[in-house]
């Protein structure tokens, strides 16, 4: 080691072009390594991307039959020409369906071949053709061709997920029911669609008829829940925190805990949520209101931590200028540090939430990873979240529900996309710099 | 002022809710074997009947079997699923919160013992699944002393010439790693690996006591959650890995995996049926008797289920994989559906 301080100019000008070039190799390194690790990150995610959205685009289509239907509009309706209900409840759809489908294939005979060719409808088709009636509430067009769904294992055939090469025992179509959707090709009678219902309809063990409604709007019930108990709440402890706490033992306390807490895993939340809310005030299974509340918990800490951050970053020449001038404490942390304050309070609200969104650990353990068929129409009505769709569906033994979760997760990408995007945006058009 | 209100507000709110809370569909819990015939069950019961749809969790039979005994009331699920017929323990559970229940069998399933469909198909004896399996085994597995040691049995071979060695039969098992997927201890796919394979296996293999119960826990029987999909992916993935799970996820993925021949029976639906298959197992529902007449649509659920055109050999859940009952069981089941 030489020592600096000792050797002449000249000397010293020497040793540090000596160091120079060694000195520039290091931050040449240092940004190369760098640069690996952004690679490394952006090809995972990309990787990542690419397999979710070619596993889930097509489940933007469904594949449709074309049969040609006479429906019995005397059975159906009462003396004004409305659909009777009850009627319409008692009346075979189904079997109408599978009945024109057989007028196509008259060779078709047999108990066992009958069954083989019904099986290309989709079993909700005769439900979802008498939902659509009623809904018109009159059979305007009884007769002439109608589009309705294909079983799953069309759909999939029509996609080229199911493939034709290997053994007809290891398929789910045999090669005669193959043969049969290759005659409706040629007849023009199938075709691929928008899939209306994935973005309208609630689960559904079909997969042709199973959507992502319900878990969207159940995620909204919960997180709408969240924002009204965590956002008061977290901004008031903050406040108190800043402004009010006594520094001490106990405060110092509490601030440790609450940094504690944002550690936590998500599912304690949900055995907390089952202890006190199921456990202790009786609420309701599976409901949304349950859900928002849990999650609420988890995300006050993350609330109340983005809180403080922003508060403690407005001058405190506005608050000391308030309480100059003659306003009570309150005064000054409600009406003039808080407005400055906000729009850091709503940034950590907004990535808390995207946070809350993303959760199902601790939705498991108050019900709200389930079956359910209805769209929730409350707060305590029983539902799920997006991402409890995604895993019940990831879940499940239909190849076609492979393709949906798949699209389930780009759409679940899409409102955290939305939801941070807000984030920056909000940040860059409120904030204000001192 | 205005944020106190708000707080009064929310706390109304919440005793509100949690006071006058009444529950119009069906809960189910239970099973993840037999969810996917109670979901089928429970969406065309939906469409049909009127009622709501009814909601169903899967938690596991164990997990069912804990929420269900919990008590009456409508805080309490309904009905639960389960793979295995109710522990003592659990029906003593029952019986101290008062809840009366009444069993059903739904129909039979088949334990799979399923590898990738590129890799070889084995034919295999439960005495091999079980000493494959076992946390102990006599001498380890690889001296014939009778005290009982760890399991040190590594590859199939190995585990053929054990078997050898304790009187079974060859079966000609190739030079591969032990690598077995099985259920979580919640499980009942758990507890039917446990009576059907392994006790059975342990006595095929003579070996008296209570080992079976214990898994080997050194790697390589690894224990899977509920998702049987992610086992299927993993099989796929590792032609040397294998996986226990039920028929009906078996019967919808023959494009990717294959079952074992297990004791020379093929897993299939006759097999099954006609219980040849050894890992062969009735599935269950619990029905708490307080709750039909209070929850809307339970006598009318119970109907939809128990019935042939859902359970039977021509009904809905037929494709899906449940394999139906026999004649006379079903007729067991018919009569003490009429009961309730």
């Amino acid at each position: 080691m030489t020592n600096f301080a000792e050797l002449s100019t000249e000397d010293r000008l020497k040793h540090l072009q000596g160091t120079l070039a060694k000195r520039h190799a290091k931050e040449k390194r240092l940004k190369t390594y760098g640069i690996i690790a952004i690679t490394f990150a952006i090809t995972f995610l990309v990787v990542l991307l690419t397999t979710v959205v070619s596993n889930g685009y097509t489940a933007l289509q469904q594949t449709e039959m074309r049969l040609a239907l006479d429906i019995p509009v005397e059975e159906l309706v009462d003396e004004n020409g409305t659909i009777d209900l009850k009627k319409s409840a008692d009346f075979n759809w189904s079997g109408m369906l599978k009945k024109s489908l057989r007028k196509n294939f008259p060779e078709v005979k047999g108990m066992m071949d009958r069954r083989n060719l019904s099986d290309l409808l989709s079993a909700n088709a005769g439900y979802e053709l008498r939902q659509d009636l009623e809904k018109m509430g009159r059979i305007d067009r009884p007769s002439g061709y109608f589009w309705v769904k294909t079983s799953d294992d069309v759909d999939m055939l029509m996609k080229g997920r199911m493939s034709r090469d290997i053994p007809e025992d290891q398929r789910r179509l045999s090669n005669v029911q193959i043969g049969w959707v290759d005659q409706l090709v040629d007849q023009g009678a199938i075709r691929k669609v928008f899939n209306k219902s994935f973005f309208t309809k609630a689960d559904s063990r079909e997969p042709e008829s199973a959507g992502i409604l319900g878990a969207v709007v159940g995620s909204a019930l919960a997180l709408i829940v969240t924002v009204v108990f965590a956002l008061p709440l977290a901004v008031m402890a903050a406040i108190y925190l800043e402004y009010f706490a006594k520094p001490g033992r106990v405060t110092d306390l509490i601030e440790v805990n609450i940094n504690n807490l944002a550690a936590v895993p998500s599912i304690v939340f949900g055995l907390l949520g089952l202890a006190v809310f199921l456990g202790f005030f009786g609420m309701p299974r599976s409901a949304p209101l349950v859900g928002g509340m849990v999650l609420a918990l988890m995300t006050l800490p993350t609330i109340i931590i983005a809180t403080r951050a922003s508060i403690r970053a407005v001058p405190s020449s506005i608050r000391d200028a308030a309480l100059g001038i003659g306003a009570s404490p309150m005064q000054a942390a409600l009406d003039h540090v808080l407005p400055l304050a906000a729009p850091g309070i709503l940034t950590g609200t907004i990535i808390g939430l995207a946070q809350a969104l993303g959760e199902t650990a601790p939705l498991i353990m108050i019900g709200m990873v389930a079956f359910i068929v209805d769209v929730p129409d409350g707060l305590t009505s029983p539902a799920t979240a997006l991402p409890v769709q995604i895993f019940i569906w990831s879940d499940s033994a239909e190849r076609a529900f492979y393709e949906r979760s798949s699209l389930a997760i780009v759409c679940l990408l899409l409102f955290l996309i939305v939801m941070n995007l807000t984030a920056v945006i909000l940040r860059k058009k409120l904030e204000r710099k001192w | 002022m205005r944020i106190t209100h708000i707080i009064a507000g929310l706390a109304m709110s919440v005793a509100v809710v949690g006071a006058a809370h009444a529950r119009d569909q069906i809960s189910i819990v239970g099973s993840s074997t037999v969810y996917p015939f109670a979901t089928i069950v429970a969406e065309k019961f939906g469409q049909s009947s009127g009622f709501k749809t009814p909601v169903i969790e899967s938690t596991g039979s164990g997990g069912g079997m804990k929420l269900f005994c919990a008590g009456v009331g409508l805080e309490h699920p309904d009905i639960t699923n389960a793979s295995r017929a109710m522990k003592s323990k659990e029906a003593k559970l029952c019986e101290s919160n008062g809840v009366e229940f009444q069993e059903f069998i739904v129909g039979n399933d088949g334990l799979a013992f399923a590898n990738a469909n590129t890799a070889q198909k084995f034919e295999i004896s439960i005495a091999h699944i079980a000493a494959a399996l076992a946390a102990e085994l006599p001498g380890g597995g690889v001296s014939n002393v009778s005290n009982m040691g760890a399991n040190q049995l590594m590859t199939w071979d190995q585990v053929d010439e054990f078997v050898a060695m304790r009187g079974g039969a060859k079966v000609g098992l190739p030079n591969l790693p032990i690598s077995v997927m099985v259920p979580p201890p919640t499980s009942g796919t758990r507890d039917a690996t446990g009576s059907l394979f392994m006790k059975n296996g342990f006595k095929k293999l003579g070996i008296e006591g209570k080992g079976y119960k214990n898994l080997r826990e050194d790697g390589l029987a690894i224990e899977m959650g509920e998702n049987d999909a992610l086992i299927v992916e993993k099989l796929v993935a590792d032609p040397n890995m294998f996986g226990i799970f039920g028929f009906s996820f078996f019967d919808q993925n023959r494009d990717k995996v294959q079952a074992s021949i297990v004791d020379g029976v093929e897993l299939n639906f006759d097999n099954i049926a006609s219980y040849e298959y050894p890992g062969a197992r009735p599935l269950f529902f619990y029905v708490k008797k307080q709750h039909v007449g209070v929850v809307p649509g339970m006598k009318e659920f119970i109907n939809e289920f128990v019935s042939e055109k859902a359970m039977g050999i021509d009904g809905y859940l037929f494709p899906a994989g449940l394999v139906p009952l026999s004649e006379e069981d079903f007729a067991k089941q018919a009569a003490a559906r009429d009961s309730l």
